[in-house]
């Protein structure tokens, strides 16, 4: 067994500041394995969201060592551990206490997306008929769980705090999933423009580093609807062409 | 949407805690970009020793008004301004330049090495307001799609270029004999990967096939919404290779030209 410390950030929005802790490490564990320990032998008191402790439910979101991580998928043989590993709340959002943000902002901010509307259905037995090719590229933005991480790294939303007026990487997934589905209807692009903001977007690509699930979410969704919008918004020969299709 | 009361101000420029060297990566982009930019201006403003018997330097392909054999048509033209400076790589290499500047790859690298914004993932910013691509000027970002025509254009004169590159005219009868030099080989490399970064573009892939949602319905759109995909997965790598080898293929022309280096003739 060696130890380590982890500079764990203790506070609710009013402020706060780093804390150190000292704790046994052993072969295996992760971030949250080591947090659980402090808050079990030093700390009773020290808040923590998580559930599933498999990367599968998006709770434990926080940022090591300044990178946005599930805590539960961190090992610790990836850090660095001869220097206090660094564990805070996810920036991009309000403080609730210690490693525990509000993320409600985001179920407003689905609310507000047109749902899922697909065609009439292709048989008398209200079914459709789809080709698995045109549908898997939307399984892949399916993979989200929607722990926000993507959210919180994104510099629009983490450093310039224009939640009024931009979605965020996690919904332009969330959009492209319906908007690219060979079943759905609806066009979104004006207001993915307008009201969504994709336009603040300037691809940095944090969003995909930062993906636990590994979802190529600027190539294959964030650009994919800027194309979208510039045929329907910017682009004088595709507007042309359409009015010719009619 | 709902706008967010975050109590703790937002970081200020660099302040971040993450452990790693994150300056590394903006500031490799800042050095390569710059050293390019430099040195294509250079080689751009000096109009000579821009071709070596077939080989012309794709800084200046296609020659449409100049002093080379390569000339499509002839030299320069009187109309052009007398106070104008005039090189031939003027009159095309805006379209490249357009076309990389505007490239959704590029665009992130540069925003964050050359304007901070943000410098690196997680790390704050040096400015608060922000505009984006939402309106002018970084809106006119939205022109890739029409430079990406001209670099298609040019792709195919770069493709004449290394078959042009192949014919050897022999000094004592005039007559062309077909060969294959080194520089044949440096221009042919130069087109597969400027061809790989230009077909790997991501307007392309949604032109070709990305703004439909249905695309299997049609077996060509298929088959080129994958072929752009694929290469599009490695956009990065190839744009950095073809930015590289296109500097590259200039300075070997270039050295050729002024008798600094030897072109080998392999047969």
């Amino acid at each position: 067994m060696t130890s380590a410390t982890f500079r764990i950030w203790r506070g609710n929005a009013k402020g706060g500041k780093f804390q150190d802790y000292t704790t046994e490490v052993s072969e295996g564990m992760v971030v949250l394995d080591a947090v659980h320990q402090v808050q079990a032998e030093q700390a009773n008191d020290l808040a923590v969201r998580w559930n599933c402790k498999a990367g599968k439910c998006g709770s434990c979101s926080a940022e090591v060592n300044g990178s946005p991580k599930l805590m539960c998928m961190t090992r610790l043989s990836s850090l660095p551990l001869d220097k206090p590993v660094t564990i805070e709340p996810m920036q991009a959002f309000p403080s609730i206490r210690d490693l525990v943000t509000d993320v409600s902002w985001n179920y407003q901010v689905k609310k507000e997306i047109q749902p899922f509307s697909p065609r009439e259905p292709d048989s008398a037995d209200g079914t459709w008929r789809m080709e698995q090719y045109d549908v898997e590229r939307v399984q892949e933005f399916r993979k989200c769980i929607e722990c926000f991480l993507c959210q919180d790294v994104c510099h629009v939303l983490r450093d310039h705090r224009l939640h009024g007026e931009f979605i965020g990487p996690r919904f332009f997934v969330y959009s492209a999933a319906l908007e690219m589905h060979p079943l759905d209807t609806v066009d979104r692009t004006t207001e993915l423009a307008n009201d969504h903001g994709v336009g603040y977007c300037n691809i940095t690509k944090c969003c995909t580093k930062v993906c636990p699930e590994e979802i190529t979410i600027t190539d294959n969704a964030i650009i994919p609807l800027k194309e979208r919008v510039v045929d329907k918004m910017y682009d004088p020969l595709t507007k042309l062409l359409r009015m010719f299709r009619g | 949407m709902e706008q967010v009361q975050i109590s703790v101000p937002a970081r200020g420029w660099g302040q971040t805690t993450r452990a790693d060297a994150w300056w590394v990566q903006p500031l490799a982009v800042f050095l390569g970009l710059s050293t390019f930019i430099v040195y294509s201006t250079w080689a751009a403003f000096q109009g000579e020793h821009y071709a070596f018997g077939p080989y012309l330097s794709p800084f200046y392909s296609p020659e449409i008004f100049g002093d080379s054999t390569h000339s499509l048509l002839g030299p320069k033209p009187g109309w052009w301004p007398m106070w104008l400076p005039f090189s031939p790589a003027f009159l095309i290499l805006w379209a490249p330049v357009g076309f990389r500047l505007t490239c959704y790859y590029y665009r992130g690298a540069y925003y964050k090495a050359f304007w901070a914004d943000p410098p690196s993932c997680a790390v704050g910013e040096p400015r608060s307001g922000y505009l984006g691509e939402n309106s002018f000027p970084l809106i006119v970002q939205n022109l890739h799609r029409y430079f990406l025509i001209f670099a298609l254009l040019l792709l195919v004169f770069l493709t004449l270029d290394v078959w042009n590159a192949l014919w050897f005219e022999d000094p004592a009868t005039n007559s062309l004999s077909f060969g294959l030099g080194v520089g044949t080989l440096v221009l042919a490399v130069n087109v597969v990967l400027l061809g790989s970064y230009t077909l790997g573009c991501h307007s392309l892939r949604h032109l070709v096939g990305g703004g439909h949602d249905r695309i299997s319905g049609s077996p060509l759109r298929r088959q080129t919404y994958d072929c752009v995909s694929c290469l599009n997965r490695r956009h990065m790598l190839y744009a950095w290779m073809s930015l590289v080898w296109v500097g590259f293929s200039d300075v070997y022309v270039r050295l050729c030209a002024m008798g600094i280096w030897s072109d080998l003739r392999l047969f």
